[in-house]
């Protein structure tokens, strides 16, 4: 089943046309990897897809619900559902200071889906332990490490349950030796098979974990295939020169 | 002056004091909820909404408070010819009114320092804008606002003294009049007092609500 498909998307800040006719499809339980170097577009695509930014043209349905039909989108009680289907994780995470660790994860269980305290803290305890996290249960992010920090945005994105689960560079704010925990979460996502599409630059892991990978640079899909093609035979001049300044370090 | 002197002229210094914390309490209850509409006014993007609410804030900071509770008080008069306000609530508008400009600035300060991120997670977590702005955003800007606050009610308790220009009958207005029947200094003194008592317990209050709030950073 397709999960998500976006289609001939174009969006332009001022005169600076950012997505150009790009067109993506996410099956249930795929994991697409989007690389590509800075500025080429992959953000713009993941904040388009989660209602960050409007779309100038374009397509998307999500889970086969209609969200933007020739650059139009559907009315805001379809826009609400969507919302709800769809989980982001951010690169700087995004947690609320002013609320500890397990208020952070069941605030919008709670005030949006209108669970019970009992119900959401149940839920919350139980991927924050799957997470690593549960004894930062009463913490404050500020006393957090970023690794950890990282680990409680996906949980509390895990916790309204999302169809699809996005990240926007989720390792890109640590420190390298914060990285690894942060991906290990993301893989044992990976093989309990949640959809997910990840905006990264950690080339090793996208190669690892994902069934799909989508370079894009300039605003347009340059090359597109699973991570032994994309990595180990690309066909594109544009995507060799990148994949060899990434391994170059 | 005599003890005696001083005993007998206390209570109308205290009646006095509680014309002050009315015209003080009373400011508050308009300009706070006043001061976040006129923010969000300030920070509309649109030049309807934002350019008059600019106005507004460089007539209420850029003119003399002692020369708007004039007009005020005697505007409608000298303009219509209508009946004047009582003195004590054309004081407490006026105050109300120029403390709001004040407070718009503050909240849009700490409104503006909120980093985008916090809006967008609580977007994709699903929150409406009311959600997020009474549980996301409003907690962490009146962390944020406390300093700035906590002065500027300082100022405002010294500033009721200002409200004798149209016979407001305030602590300043008790003591100044006592002084000049006495010949004395002492009821300027036992003002500064008072004044300096009440912003004690201003200062005071927030260092409390600051320490409260120091849970998170």
């Amino acid at each position: 089943m397709v999960m998500l498909s976006a289609m001939h998307m174009y969006k332009a800040f001022g005169d600076t046309l950012v997505l150009r006719d790009i067109s993506i499809e996410v099956r249930e339980g795929e994991v697409l990897a989007v690389i590509g170097p800075s500025g080429s577009g992959k953000s713009t695509l993941l904040r388009c897809i989660n209602q960050l930014e409007t779309l100038d043209r374009g397509e998307i349905t999500v889970c086969g619900e209609r969200m933007v039909t020739d650059g139009r989108y559907s009315d805001p009680a379809a826009l609400r559902r969507i919302r709800l289907k769809v989980g982001l994780v951010f690169q700087n995470f995004n947690l609320f200071p002013h609320f500890s660790v397990l208020q952070n994860v069941t605030e919008a269980p709670m005030k949006v889906l209108g669970k019970s305290r009992e119900a959401a803290e149940a839920t919350a305890k139980g991927l924050l332990k799957k997470m690593g996290v549960l004894e930062k249960a009463a913490s404050y992010p500020f006393e957090l490490s970023g690794g950890q920090q990282q680990r409680v945005s996906i949980v509390r994105a895990l916790a309204l349950n999302p169809e699809i689960l996005f990240f926007d560079e989720p390792t890109s704010a640590l420190d390298p030796e914060l990285t690894g925990e942060v991906l290990k979460v993301i893989r044992s996502l990976a093989e309990e098979k949640m959809t997910m599409v990840i905006v990264t630059h950690e080339m090793a892991f996208a190669r690892d974990v994902a069934d799909r990978v989508v370079f894009m640079d300039g605003g347009v899909v340059v090359e597109e295939g699973p991570p032994s093609q994309v990595f180990g035979n690309p066909q594109q001049e544009r995507t060799k020169q990148f994949l060899l300044r990434y391994t170059e370090g | 002056m005599t003890y005696e002197a001083i005993r007998s002229l206390l209570p109308a210094m205290v009646e006095g004091m509680l014309t002050s914390l009315q015209v003080f309490f009373l400011t508050l209850l308009i300009s706070l909820p006043l001061g976040i509409v006129l923010a969000a006014g300030r920070m509309s993007k649109h030049g309807l909404i934002r350019w008059p609410v600019q106005l507004y804030l460089l007539v209420m900071r850029g003119t003399p408070l002692m020369l708007q509770l004039f007009f005020f008080y005697f505007g409608p008069y000298y303009l219509f010819g209508a009946k004047p306000m009582d003195r004590l609530w054309a004081a407490i508008l006026t105050f109300g009114l120029n403390y709001t400009a004040y407070f718009a600035e503050i909240f849009r300060g700490g409104l503006e320092s909120i980093p985008k991120g916090q809006y967008e997670a609580a977007i994709i977590l699903g929150m409406t804008r009311w959600q997020t702005f009474t549980r996301i955003i409003f907690p962490q800007v009146l962390k944020r606002i406390l300093p700035p606050m906590g002065s500027e009610f300082m100022t405002l308790v010294k500033d009721t003294a200002l409200a004798r220009v149209i016979a407001v009958a305030e602590l300043f207005d008790i003591a100044a009049k006592a002084a000049n029947s006495f010949v004395s200094v002492t009821p300027y003194i036992l003002a500064a007092v008072f004044y300096l008592v009440m912003n004690f317990l201003v200062g005071h209050g927030f260092l409390l609500v600051e320490r409260k709030l120091s849970y998170y950073k």
